[in-house]
C-alpha cells in the first residue's frame, strides 16, 4: 500500500463508513480505501469486531412470548371471524 | 467479510416464495390449527416489535391482538405481493405507532418527531477524535478498548437489558429497522417493505441505530479504568 496520506481515510471517517462496508454498499475505490486504513489501524480493526458482536448479540435476544390469557383471547377472538365469515 | 451474494438476493426480485402460503391457504378455509401455528411462529417477533413503542408489555400484547384481528379481516385483501410476515409487520407498527402516541412514547407534532429522528448525531463523538492540530487529524485520540470476555458477557441477561434499553432510547424508526434487521435478522429489502423506506435510508437508520448500540455497549462491557475516579 503506497498510498499518500492525504488519500486515507480517517478514523472519523471510517466509524461513518462501517455499515455501508458490512452491508456491502460500497463502490470499488472506497472499499480499497476502507480497507487500505483497516490494515494499518488496529483501532479501527477493533470498532468494526466490536460492530460485528453488537450485531451478533442483538440476533441472541430471545424471543418474546404472548401469556397464555392473550393466546386464548385471540383463539376466541379467531373462532367468532370464522363463525362471522363463514 | 460482507456476504456479496446475500446482499445482491437480498435486492433482487423482491421477496421470495412465502414459507407460510400453505398456512395462509388453510387459514383462508377457517382451519383453526394453521391460526395457531402462525400465532407462534409470528407472535414473538410482532411482540418485540411492539414493545419497542408501548410501554408495558399488556399494552403489546392488545396490539398484537388487534394486529392478527386487523389480518383476519383483511384476509380477502392481502395478495401475498409480500410475505405474510412483511404484512403483520406494518399492521403492527401503525397500531403500535398510534397507541404509542397515544400513550406518550413518541412526540406528537411531525416537525418535531423528523427534527428527532433525523437528529442522528455521528456514530462517534468529534471529541474522541484528533483534531486539527493532532498529529494525525481525524484519527483516534481516545480509541476503542477490547471489550472483557465478550463471549459469556454477551449472553448475560444484564446485557440483554442493556441492548433492548439502548434500543427503546432510540428514534423511532431507528427502533424499528434495528429491531427488524438484527433482532428478527430480516433482510434490507424485506425491511424496507414493512417500513416503505428507500434503499439509502434503511441503511442510514441503520447505520445511526447500530452505532449507539455499539457504544451502549461499550460503555456496559469496557474494562473498569484502575484508580481512576470516572
Amino acid at each position: 500500500m503506497n498510498r499518500r496520506k492525504d488519500t486515507m481515510l480517517t478514523c472519523q471517517e471510517m466509524v461513518e463508513l462501517v455499515t455501508d462496508y458490512l452491508e456491502d454498499r460500497m463502490d470499488d475505490d472506497t472499499r480499497a480505501r476502507f480497507e487500505a486504513h483497516v490494515t494499518e489501524c488496529d483501532a479501527c480493526t477493533l470498532y468494526i469486531e466490536q460492530m460485528r458482536m453488537t450485531i451478533v448479540a442483538l440476533g441472541h435476544i430471545p424471543a418474546e412470548t404472548i401469556s397464555p390469557e392473550a393466546e386464548g383471547e385471540l383463539l376466541a377472538a379467531f373462532r367468532s371471524w370464522r363463525a362471522s365469515s363463514a | 467479510m460482507p456476504d456479496e451474494e446475500g446482499a445482491r438476493r437480498a435486492e433482487g426480485a423482491g421477496a421470495p416464495g412465502d414459507p407460510d402460503a400453505e398456512l395462509l391457504e388453510r387459514l383462508r378455509a377457517g382451519d383453526e390449527d394453521a391460526f395457531r401455528a402462525l400465532v407462534e411462529e409470528h407472535g414473538p417477533f410482532l411482540m418485540r416489535l411492539v414493545m419497542m413503542h408501548v410501554p408495558s408489555r399488556a399494552i403489546a400484547e392488545e396490539v398484537v391482538g388487534d394486529t392478527w384481528l386487523a389480518a383476519l379481516e383483511g384476509l380477502d385483501r392481502f395478495e401475498g405481493r409480500s410475505m405474510l410476515r412483511t404484512w403483520l409487520a406494518s399492521i403492527a407498527l401503525n397500531k403500535a405507532r398510534t397507541r404509542g402516541t397515544r400513550e406518550g412514547r413518541i412526540l406528537p407534532f411531525a416537525l418535531l418527531r423528523r427534527r428527532y429522528e433525523e437528529g442522528g448525531g455521528p456514530a462517534i463523538d468529534a471529541d474522541r477524535f484528533q483534531g486539527r492540530r493532532g498529529e494525525r487529524p481525524g484519527w483516534w485520540a481516545s480509541p476503542p478498548v477490547a471489550w472483557e470476555d465478550p463471549q459469556s458477557r454477551l449472553e448475560a441477561d444484564e446485557t440483554r437489558d442493556v441492548l433492548l434499553k439502548a434500543i427503546r432510547d432510540l428514534p423511532p424508526r431507528q427502533r424499528e429497522v434495528i429491531t427488524l434487521r438484527d433482532i428478527s435478522g430480516w433482510d434490507a429489502e424485506e425491511v424496507r417493505n414493512a417500513l416503505d423506506l428507500s434503499e439509502t435510508n434503511q441503511r442510514v437508520l441503520l447505520h445511526r441505530a447500530r452505532s449507539k448500540v455499539r457504544a451502549a455497549l461499550e460503555e456496559h462491557l469496557k474494562p473498569e479504568p484502575e484508580g481512576v475516579a470516572r
